[in-house]
């Protein structure tokens, strides 16, 4: 008996390191970047999205990936491979969600994740950036007469998802109100969304991108209404491997790139009648001065690519986010120019 | 001579024994190699290995705990929640699904056709749809059918089920102590009893009736410390609060939270249909010529069950229940689906996700696993030994 026990344990843990070990991805401390390799040898891009959210990373039914989420991993692959279309979708959980890109099952992670410190410091992950900035808030029904967070009272019951910071603020929250509450949280976002509508919470919390793209799946949505403060800070952005310093500027610029087109007016439709435009930032931006793209081991056409096939950030929220009816105001994810706070460092 | 004896010797133990031995040291060189591996791996990526985590505090709420428990425990604390969650359903599972398969399968065998049918429907239709859908079916279903708090249904006033849970009193006891030890007291003197009756029995053949002085003992000890002993039991009833124009709790008393009763509920049905051709088999099993035997020296229906027909059927039935009930425990952590904070959701779903500790932490849910399901083991092991053929 103890022996079967003994090789029982010998077998788990050599199953489990097996998953461990993965194939191997980003080399440490390397010059050349090994991931900018393979992705190059193996002709698309890893990418991994959410299993489903509408603006950010969303299939529809013929398995076609759109989003603001998306659209980075697309910008990477019009840099990278000249095609904003080589880009390999893996839909992800949040649990799932950083294991996958460690072990080098992913090279990009653009899947609504918060920037944390313990996140960034901790567990070998790199943040490049922030593509949306969002804060958790809450959904209740309007019959409730509950209309903002400080008609919250003892016993009150809030659903949400399981493995995301939203646990963690709402517990900061409930506290520093001194609100004793009954936190139920799912593993996936349908499931919180149907226990909710079929009335098991009172309320429900998460990102509030994650609210307004989520009250469209409830039975009746005009029965809901999203209170108007925010308990949190909730920069969302995509995440490399720590250790592969090249790639992770690669997929910084790519984002910083789209920003930065939309900022000096430059278009997916505009961009290649600007390479004699009169102002060098505009020309660094499309390919027509400097050799920005040397530095990563791109071609000088890198960013030009980015902005005709993907298109500038102004575009892609309007597309995605606005268009869509999620959240048509930009609020804080408006230009630095225009009084939000999108402001990212100059291509030069 | 002794050369050839040497060789004999060879040939018959140590043959058996080299390929054991080469078996043992190549998993262990395996091992090694995966273990460097995975730690050159995870260097490579700046992940660090180790298990102090533990101690660090967890931040993070659970709905339901059978312990003191909120955030700002550790996560050693919220790994024991889970484990503890995990065995309460699991315990619950193994009751419902016994008493239910053990009904079900006699039923199976009823001379009454209408209840006969009924049972083989029962089990062909709920061993055959998988588990997970059964259990979204029980809470989804549940949580649309039931009514929302304010209007819940009612138990006489002092209990109430409705989309949020189900609230029952709460017990609030002076000197509980007195009273456990009453009732353990109760069950060393029936020990003893069965002891001396058995004793009675095969000495001298004289039956005692211990079913009613055990009943009589169980009850009446107790009941004596309720007058004599200080000992008194006052119930909490739920009181209905209202939070908002339509948002009202119930306050005090226990919460049976929906997530536990539907998934309880799912593992039981589940595998009660396959205790109950268990319990089938196991009486078919026992040869027809031992109840005719049995009721020729006279002994009475209930007898022959007792004496003859369960003591051998329990042979047959016992290893595959012991199966069934491992089943059951793993299939538990499909409550991660529907939100039941068992372990795999609470320590494997948030603190996984919180501290990024995969390797450790899914190392050590998948030893409590293993844990849990040898003491199962060993157990029923235990259990089937006892019941076992005697031979004298």
């Amino acid at each position: 008996m103890i022996k079967s026990i003994k090789t029982w344990i010998l077998v788990g843990f050599a199953s489990l390191l097996l998953v461990a070990c993965g194939q191997s991805g980003g080399g440490a401390g390397s010059k050349k970047s090994k991931t900018l390799d393979n992705t190059k040898k193996a002709g698309f891009v890893k990418c991994g999205v959410s299993q489903g959210l509408p603006g950010f990373s969303n299939a529809d039914e013929a398995g076609n990936w759109t989003g603001i989420d998306v659209d980075v991993c697309r910008a990477v692959a019009a840099a990278v491979l000249g095609d904003a279309d080589k880009v390999k979708y893996t839909p992800l959980s949040a649990k799932e969600r950083f294991t996958a890109l460690t072990s080098g099952e992913i090279d990009v992670l653009a899947r609504n994740t918060t920037w944390t410190l313990s996140r960034d410091a901790d567990i070998g992950l790199t943040f490049v950036g922030v593509n949306f900035y969002d804060g958790q808030g809450f959904m209740v029904r309007k019959a409730s007469g509950i209309n903002s967070v400080n008609d919250f009272k003892n016993g009150i019951s809030a659903c949400t998802n399981t493995g995301t910071t939203t646990e963690l603020n709402m517990r900061d929250f409930f506290n520093s109100k001194n609100i004793s509450y009954e936190p139920i949280a799912f593993e996936k976002a349908d499931e919180v969304v149907q226990a909710y509508d079929a009335g098991r919470c009172d309320t429900y919390t998460t990102d509030k991108s994650g609210l307004a793209a989520q009250r469209t799946k409830l039975s009746n949505p005009d029965e809901h209404k999203v209170l108007p403060e925010t308990i949190s800070k909730e920069p969302l952005g995509p995440v490399v491997r720590q250790g592969d310093s090249v790639w992770e500027d690669i997929v910084r610029w790519s984002l910083n790139t789209m920003i930065e087109a939309e900022e000096y007016g430059v278009n997916s439709s505009n961009a290649s009648s600007l390479k004699d435009s009169d102002n060098p930032a505009i020309k660094r931006l499309v390919g027509a001065e400097g050799e920005l793209g040397a530095a990563f081991g791109l071609d000088n056409d890198w960013s030009l690519r980015i902005i005709e096939q993907v298109g500038n950030y102004g575009e892609s929220y309007k597309k995605h986010i606005a268009d869509t009816g999620i959240l048509p105001n930009r609020g804080p994810n408006e230009l630095w120019t225009k009084g939000g706070i999108l402001y990212v460092p100059p291509a030069r | 001579m002794n050369f050839k004896n040497l060789k004999l010797n060879l040939s018959n133990k140590n043959k058996d024994l080299i390929p054991q031995i080469l078996t043992i040291l190549f998993l262990i060189l395996v091992v090694i190699y995966f273990t460097i591996n995975a730690q050159n791996n995870m260097g490579n990526r700046g992940i660090s290995f180790g298990f102090g985590f533990l101690s660090q505090e967890s931040s993070f709420d659970i709905t339901f705990s059978l312990i003191d428990y909120d955030g700002s425990h550790s996560y050693a604390r919220a790994f024991l929640v889970g484990l503890l969650n995990t065995i309460l359903v699991s315990a619950i599972g193994i009751f419902f699904a016994t008493i239910l398969g053990v009904t079900i399968g006699i039923a199976r065998l009823s001379q009454n056709y209408l209840v006969a049918k009924s049972a083989e429907w029962y089990v062909e239709i709920f061993r055959n749809i998988p588990l997970i859908l059964q259990i979204f079916f029980w809470y989804f279903a549940a949580l649309r059918a039931l009514p929302l708090t304010v209007d819940s249904i009612n138990f006489y006033d002092i209990s109430f089920l409705n989309v949020k849970g189900w609230y029952v009193p709460k017990f609030v006891w002076v000197n509980f102590s007195v009273f456990i030890y009453s009732l353990i007291f109760a069950l060393i003197l029936i020990y003893f009893l069965a002891k001396y009756a058995q004793n009675q029995r095969d000495k001298y053949g004289k039956q005692i009736p211990t079913l009613y002085i055990s009943i009589s003992l169980i009850f009446g000890l107790p009941l004596l410390t309720f007058l004599f002993g200080g000992v008194s039991l006052s119930f909490e009833i739920p009181e209905l609060t209202q939070l908002s124009k339509t948002v009202y709790v119930y306050r005090g008393g226990v919460s049976i939270i929906p997530e536990l009763i539907s998934l309880a509920l799912a593992l039981s049905m589940y595998t009660a249909t396959f205790i109950a051709e268990n319990v089938r088999a196991g009486i078919l099993g026992v040869s027809k010529g031992q109840k005719e035997a049995a009721a020729s020296i006279g002994l009475t229906k209930g007898q022959i069950l007792k004496l003859v027909v369960m003591p051998q059927a329990l042979r047959i039935i016992i290893p595959p229940t012991t199966n069934q009930y491992l089943n059951l425990t793993k299939n538990s952590s499909l409550a991660a689906a529907i939100a039941y904070p068992d372990i795999v959701l609470v320590f494997a779903g948030t603190a996984l996700m919180q501290t990024g500790r995969a390797i450790e932490i899914i190392s050590i849910t998948m030893l409590t696993y293993l844990s849990l399901s040898l003491s199962i083991s060993v157990f029923m092991n235990w259990y089937n030994k006892k019941m076992a053929i005697k031979e004298k």
